[in-house]
């Protein structure tokens, strides 16, 4: 049997993806109209324009950021911390432990936000970036935790076994070894972790405080309020930043693969 | 090589940086979901959202007709998003895992791209695209094909167009994952003892990816029941889904009590599904996840 | 004889993995510049005993000496002892330079004299110029090579392989079991080499230890372990062999009448006392048969069948007791056609007797 498409096929994929950048395609194309209607009026910059003097974008967009940053190097340190621990541990509760720790993933997300907010209102915490940042690591921390796991599990324990026997201490194996093994897998569970954190709507709805609000937020009350060409122009600036990120790695990636 | 994997010593130990882990999941994992199960059994509060009085009228309130409603409305819309994601999903996997390697993850890297950019954002995509003066709406006019503007936003085909695109992603990587590791031999074997191209999509392409098929209708089932954003946004409101009736009971009737129950009856729902999942499949984790 | 000191002893290890013993009591010397080889099926034992050589895992009871010295409990890092890894566990991401330099890197020698030393070292194994290149961009022989590199630089006393030879292919394999032989010899450094191929022990070896169950069945040079196997399994595992069980009928001066049945007997040499049960084991290309015995053997047999196999013609016969024999032959043609009956007989002095004990 042979493995090609017939035209049709082709063609499925290809309206699927087209479905796929639709709405893309349309941000993009009136973040440059004119108008502020369905209605084409011609080349403008003025979203732009108006998007970089919103104030209350930008910090958002800042908040976002410092949230999806502070919550990602948090999520690592424990996610990693706790994959690489368990697979050196063996305890009773060990299986319980894991499943629990799992569950933010598993999760409706609408669940976890309002736990969250019940029981910080409870606790008397005052919602806010710390709030914010303590659920987003949370959320976070299983998608480290089951991309480091993985990889260890896949991992020929004679690297570490041949380091020390080659004179390393078991810390000084790991630091020369392990880590760097696992890096790619944190990494990418980090980009996950960033993108999720980027782009949370539900959690961030319940635990957020009145300075702190997010990008995500600021974009589903404006999206709520009415038309917000702003919004169209901060969309294509994203795609712009998420287009020239993906050619940079594509790019690196080629080099290092000449390189060799 | 055995006595390797024999090597682990019954000893009980733990590293240190399990703690890490440890302290973070019980802390911020077990009690707060332990707390939303205790205020289920709570009386409300207007000020404080909940009284120290022990009821189990949440449970009974469960059982009242809106509620029953919302759990019908709510479970039709998931079935309906899993099924369309499914019928557009699997066709376009199985397509995408028949090209060549390059323009395999070529296609994969496209899908995925947009995943980076804010869902809502996309979202006001197709509000654009959908509203009364919007593109579709001004350009059928433009071509006389209509005089008034179509409503074609704020109802509930446009939120499950909202649904179906937010979720369609989860479906079709899951069953990616699946159909790409599928062994084509096994197909050309079936092929070769006689059975028909459909036939042998049918007794053993479908049957080899069902994992992939069950973990991408867990991935799109799941989350459907909770995001009140597209119900929001897309749907005006008009349908009122379980994500959007917690939310109003925790912002504006303030409820909390109810809103808790509420949640956890969906969390039952949902681990029951997972459950299910687990049976059919015997997997361990969510394989599409991985 | 000259007493010299063991590089290695073992003494008396037991090891278990969940409640399965794995090494059941096992000790061993080995001399100083010693190819010794551990043979045996898997799970045998032997990479389990490698390790706690190596110090990958502590051994439950008994006790490991480094010249002289205990050093049972010491941590890998701190034996001079160095392993060649079955996969041979090259750094995936360092390059071949990276993987050879780092356990100089790790005992803080200085920069341009480990670069001297990868360099000799890359000489040694004959991979010079290979230095740049990453692991994933080596052969299986190449790797092989650059895990021995990377296992001698630190001058390791003793060296531990782990099956070598395990992933290559048979033509790459025999020509590396050359050159590890030379490098042995020319290094002078003691190997101790674990495979499962009797023809790579048999090769290269200058002690066998036969591996059975978490125990060594016989310890000795290959032509020692070959010719006079001591138990039944060391006769089985290497080379192809009879067991042939009797009980002695009659016991003379130096050797004894053992009938495998009534009135079939063979020669066994020996002191044994008449009615003891005893177990040979004769080699396949050592038995003869013809129309008429020879030595005094009465063994008679029907040949079921001939079959050439190439260079041998490999013959069946089968015993009265229905035990059936294999024997190769290096003429192609045989005088006497499947179903004629015959008389097996060999060289007693070419027998093994590999289990003795009172009858029943």
């Amino acid at each position: 049997m042979k493995r090609t498409n017939t035209w049709r096929s082709k063609l499925f994929v290809l309206l699927v993806l087209l479905f796929n950048y639709l709405p893309i395609i349309v941000v993009v194309v009136y973040s440059f109209n004119a108008s502020k209607y369905g209605n084409w009026e011609g080349f403008s910059l003025e979203w732009y324009e108006k998007l970089f003097r919103n104030t209350q974008i930008m910090r958002s967009l800042k908040n976002s950021l410092f949230l999806a940053v502070s919550s990602c190097a948090l999520s690592i340190l424990i996610g990693t911390a706790g994959a690489v621990g368990m697979a050196k541990s063996r305890f009773r509760a060990q299986n319980l432990l894991e499943n629990v720790s799992l569950i933010p993933m598993m999760l409706p997300e609408i669940i976890l936000g309002m736990a969250y907010l019940s029981f910080f209102s409870i606790l008397q915490v005052p919602f806010g970036m710390v709030t914010l940042i303590i659920a987003h690591t949370t959320f976070c921390v299983p998608y480290i935790f089951i991309n480091v796991q993985s990889r260890l599990v896949g991992l020929d324990p004679a690297y570490v076994e041949a380091a020390r026997d080659l004179g390393a201490t078991q810390t000084r194996a790991f630091y020369d070894v392990t880590l760097p093994l696992i890096t790619p897998a944190i990494i990418s569970g980090a980009l996950l972790a960033f993108a999720m954190s980027m782009d949370d709507v539900v959690i961030s709805f319940f635990v957020t405080g009145t300075t702190s609000n997010t990008l995500p937020l600021q974009v589903y009350s404006m999206l709520k309020m009415g038309v917000t060409p702003e919004v169209n122009a901060l969309c294509t600036l994203m795609l712009l930043v998420v287009f020239g990120a993906i050619g940079v790695f594509y790019l690196l990636s080629s080099l290092r693969r000449k390189a060799r | 090589m055995r006595e390797r994997e024999l090597s682990s010593a019954p000893k009980r130990r733990i590293a240190p940086t399990v703690w890490i882990l440890a302290i973070w999941t019980f802390l911020f994992v077990a009690l707060p979901l332990l707390y939303v199960i205790g205020i289920t059994f709570l009386e409300k509060d207007d000020v404080w959202g909940i009284t120290n009085v022990f009821t189990l009228e949440n449970y009974k309130n469960l059982f009242s007709a809106v509620y029953g409603k919302v759990f019908l409305d709510s479970f039709l819309v998931a079935i309906a998003t899993t099924v369309l994601t499914l019928l557009i999903g699997y066709p376009f996997a199985y397509f995408t895992a028949k090209f060549p390697p390059r323009v395999r993850s070529f296609i994969v890297l496209l899908l995925m791209t947009p995943f980076w950019i804010n869902s809502l954002l996309r979202l006001n995509g197709w509000i654009i695209l959908l509203k009364a003066n919007g593109v579709v709406n001004v350009s059928l006019q433009a071509l006389g094909l209509i005089d008034e503007p179509l409503k074609i936003l704020y109802n509930n085909g446009a939120m499950m167009l909202g649904m179906v695109y937010a979720l369609l992603p989860f479906m079709i990587t899951s069953i990616y994952n699946s159909v790409e590791k599928l062994d084509w031999t096994v197909v050309e074997a079936s092929r070769d003892l006689g059975a028909s191209p459909f036939k042998a999509f049918c007794t053993v392409t479908v049957p080899l990816t069902v994992p992939g098929i069950v973990a991408g209708c867990v991935l799109v089932f799941v989350p459907s029941m909770g995001l009140f954003f597209i119900s929001d946004l897309l749907g005006g409101g008009k349908t009122l889904l379980l994500g959007n009736l917690i939310k109003n009971e925790f912002m504006q009737a303030r409820n909390w009590p109810m809103g808790a129950t509420l949640s956890i009856a969906m969390l039952v729902f949902t681990t029951v599904f997972i459950y299910l999942y687990k049976k059919v499949t015997g997997a361990k984790t969510l394989g599409g996840l991985r | 004889m000259q007493m010299a000191q063991p590089i290695l002893t073992l003494e008396n290890i037991h090891k278990s993995f969940d409640g399965t013993k794995v090494l059941d009591g096992i000790s061993l010397s080995v001399l100083p510049g010693q190819f010794l080889t551990l043979l045996g099926p898997s799970g045998c034992g032997k990479t389990t005993t490698l390790r706690i050589i190596a110090g990958l895992e502590t051994p439950d009871e008994g006790r490991v000496l480094l010249n002289g010295a205990e050093v049972t409990k010491l941590p890998p890092e701190k034996r001079a002892v160095n392993t060649v890894f079955q996969n041979y566990a090259l750094f995936p991401h360092m390059n071949v330079l990276k993987n050879i330099a780092y356990p100089m890197k790790l005992r803080r020698v200085k920069k341009e004299d480990a670069a001297r030393r990868v360099e000799e070292l890359l000489s040694v194994v004959q991979l010079e110029g290979f230095g740049k290149r990453m692991p994933s961009q080596l052969s299986g022989g190449q790797r092989q090579r650059v895990a021995i590199a990377r296992a001698l630089a630190c001058d390791p006393q003793l060296l531990l392989l782990d099956e070598p030879l395990g992933a290559l292919d048979l033509q790459l394999r025999r020509q590396m079991q050359g050159e590890l032989k030379a490098l042995q010899k020319k290094l002078g450094i003691t190997f101790i080499y674990i495979t499962h191929d009797q023809e790579e022990a048999l090769n290269m070896s200058d002690l066998i230890a036969v591996m059975n169950g978490g125990h060594f069945e016989q310890i000795g040079a290959p032509e020692e372990i070959y010719e006079h196997p001591t138990t039944r399994f060391a006769a089985q595992f290497i080379g192809q062999s009879n067991i042939i069980e009797g009980v002695v009928a009659s016991a003379g001066q130096g050797s004894a009448l053992v009938e495998v049945c009534p009135g079939n007997a063979m020669v066994v040499p020996g002191a044994f006392q008449a009615g003891e049960r005893i177990a040979l084991s004769v080699r396949a290309e050592r038995i003869d048969y013809a129309d008429k015995a020879e030595y005094g053997f009465t063994l008679a047999g029907v040949i079921k069948m001939h079959s050439y196999i190439g260079g041998v013609l490999r013959t069946t016969i089968e015993l009265p007791t229905g035990q059936e024999l294999l024997i190769t032959g290096a003429n192609p043609v045989s005088k006497y056609p499947a179903g004629c009956r015959v008389f097996v007989f060999w060289d007693p002095a070419v027998a093994a007797v590999v289990e003795r004990g009172k009858a029943e």
